[in-house]
């Protein structure tokens, strides 16, 4: 059997129990509606219907900081529209880090540790799949959940976005040449290196509590460094955010390769130290 | 032996921080061979499965499966065996028919995979949509029988298969664990409970402290063990059996309450002890041929090897 395949095996079993699991997809569906939907409908409701206020004139100042390809583009256009131009491609560029990021920490955390837990480890220590191969399986599970929410939270952001702010900037504005860049040249890499550190974490530690524990102190400096880095590949020049891609891409195979040798047989039966 | 060992452990060690799991431990399983490991908890019967598939590896010694070192042909080996662990390792979320076709992709068997007919060999066909949470102990076990045979592997690995079942649900599952060694697997079974063992075993290891403290056919460890016939003979006056211990011909003899085992050097004494006892006043309830089970030999040799156990008298 080819390595794809049981790879694949792993990873659709590991999504279909998640799937299965209305206590865990549920808040996570939560979490992404409140950060793509509520919160940018709502602020940009009001920026766009709030009758001239200090705070509509504070945001869209914010402009003059910015790259002058942007001034460019909202150059003659009235207050309200720069402060949803600002609020629609700069505020929330963030939120497409940590709502991938929260999610797949979520599941990695608990992804090779539950197996421990559950005593279902020594199914797969048993099994003819190689811990590599459980390895790759286990991270694409982790992955696709939060990254899939990314990209359709993602799309009806776009929508949103440009449905409430599209009129008073001249029509659908949005996604720019940016946000391309940063949904899938920044943010998988970004993933992918968090759940390096995720998924060999939860190898480690004993219980799915001390793995979530673990995960989030340990992943709050990624996040960090990541709701930085995301809003400068939008701040800055494409360039810019396509050399951040790529040295992310390069740290993240290098997590990768390293994290894989954190999945052993021992790990998945619990058996390191116990007799 | 004619054919090359299935399973060859020769000096194995492994610990577990200071814990030991396994101390020099050698054994040999024979193609289709029923083979029990039985010892205490803690004995290393769990880690000696572990080191057949090569889920653990030792630190010191040699393991072959199949004639290929686990250690380095790993998927080689675990391809041709089927393993139910202690406990039966199902994904509760999902349900039964997932399960077997989780285990049938893993194991590369495509959509043809017998998964009803697995579920059908262990019963469980009727719970195969419902979610495995939802099964009773002995439901799961069946379904655990019914992935590990799904593949149909030469090598069987039963790591306790019965616990926790009621007696009824235990010797269904004995019977196909004897069904399968009939068609002709071999099967490796830890347990601690012997009456499971007696009558399906065709070699008994008996472990502790991750060692082997006696191996071999059942039958002939008994008679290594009990090479004198002997006979139960209970009678209404206990103080006047102990007569016996002086008869002619008594090897050994042992009483508890009114029941007395006794090893003679020939079963023809039989009638001459009896007479002695008559004459002597002693009524006679019972007397009848023995056997040593399983059991008896395994306290025999926990025993000898110093374990501190119960003394479980005359059965």
């Amino acid at each position: 059997m080819r390595l794809r395949s049981r790879v694949w095996v792993v990873a659709r079993t590991d999504l279909r129990q998640l799937w299965q699991s209305p206590d865990f997809w549920i808040p996570m569906l939560i979490l992404a509606t409140l950060f793509f939907v509520v919160a940018p409908a709502g602020l940009l409701w009001l920026v766009t219907h709030v009758q001239s206020t200090s705070v509509v004139a504070k945001i869209s100042n914010t402009i003059d900081v910015l790259p002058s390809s942007t001034k460019h583009a909202v150059r003659g256009l009235g207050p309200q529209a720069k402060a949803a131009y600002a609020l629609s491609v700069f505020l929330f560029a963030p939120l497409a880090v940590i709502v991938p990021m929260t999610i797949s920490t979520a599941v990695g955390a608990n992804i090779i540790v539950g197996e421990k837990e559950r005593g279902t480890g020594e199914f797969l220590a048993h099994s003819p799949a190689s811990e590599r191969e459980i390895y790759i399986g286990k991270l694409i599970a982790s992955l696709v959940p939060g990254y899939l929410t990314t990209v359709v939270g993602f799309l009806i952001y776009a929508l949103v976005v440009n449905l409430i702010a599209g009129p008073k900037l001249g029509g659908w504005f949005f996604p720019t040449g940016d946000w391309w860049l940063l949904m899938f040249w920044v943010v998988p890499p970004f993933l992918a290196l968090t759940l390096s550190v995720v998924l060999r974490l939860s190898a480690r530690v004993r219980s799915a509590a001390a793995a979530q524990q673990a995960s989030g102190l340990v992943t709050l400096p990624l996040i960090i460094l990541s709701y930085g880095q995301s809003s400068g590949a939008v701040f800055g020049s494409v360039r810019a955010a396509f050399v951040l891609g790529a040295v992310s891409w390069i740290a993240a195979l290098i997590g990768l390769h390293r994290g894989a040798r954190a999945v052993t047989r021992e790990r998945l039966l619990g058996a390191e130290s116990a007799a | 032996m004619l054919s090359d060992p299935v399973v060859l452990l020769d000096g194995v060690r492994r610990s577990f921080g200071r814990a030991v799991g396994l101390s020099d431990l050698s054994l040999s399983v024979p193609s289709g061979t029923v083979t029990v490991l039985l010892g205490p908890n803690g004995a290393g019967k769990t880690t000696a499965v572990r080191m057949i598939t090569g889920a653990l590896s030792p630190d010191a010694g040699t393991v072959r499966v199949f004639g290929l070192d686990p250690g380095t042909d790993g998927t080689r080996v675990r391809i041709r065996c089927g393993v139910v662990s202690a406990k039966p390792a199902l994904y509760d979320r999902l349900n039964g028919r997932d399960n077997l076709r989780y285990a049938a992709e893993l194991f590369g068997l495509g959509p043809s995979a017998p998964i009803d007919d697995a579920a059908v060999r262990f019963g469980i066909d009727h719970a195969l949509d419902l979610k495995v949470g939802g099964y009773s102990t002995g439901m799961k076990t069946r379904l655990a029988l019914a992935r590990a045979v799904l593949h149909d592997p030469e090598l069987l690995l039963l790591d306790e298969p019965t616990s926790g079942l009621d007696p009824e649900s235990a010797l269904a599952v004995l019977r196909m664990i004897d069904e399968l060694a009939a068609g002709g697997k071999t099967v490796v079974m830890c347990t601690h409970l012997l009456l499971e063992a007696e009558g399906l075993a065709d070699q008994v290891v008996i472990l502790e402290s991750g060692r082997a403290l006696l191996s071999g056919p059942p039958a002939e460890l008994i008679r290594r063990y009990w090479p004198h016939p002997t006979v139960i003979i209970d009678a209404e006056d206990r103080v006047g059996l102990d007569l016996v211990h002086d008869l002619p011909g008594v090897v050994e003899y042992h009483r508890n309450g009114t029941a007395a085992r006794v090893a003679l050097d020939d079963l023809a004494r039989v009638p001459d002890i009896i007479g002695a006892l008559t004459a002597n006043g002693v009524r006679l309830t019972r007397v009848a041929p023995h056997e040593p089970s399983l059991e008896e030999l395994y306290f025999a040799v926990r025993r000898e090897s110093g374990a501190v156990i119960e003394d479980r008298g005359v059965r």
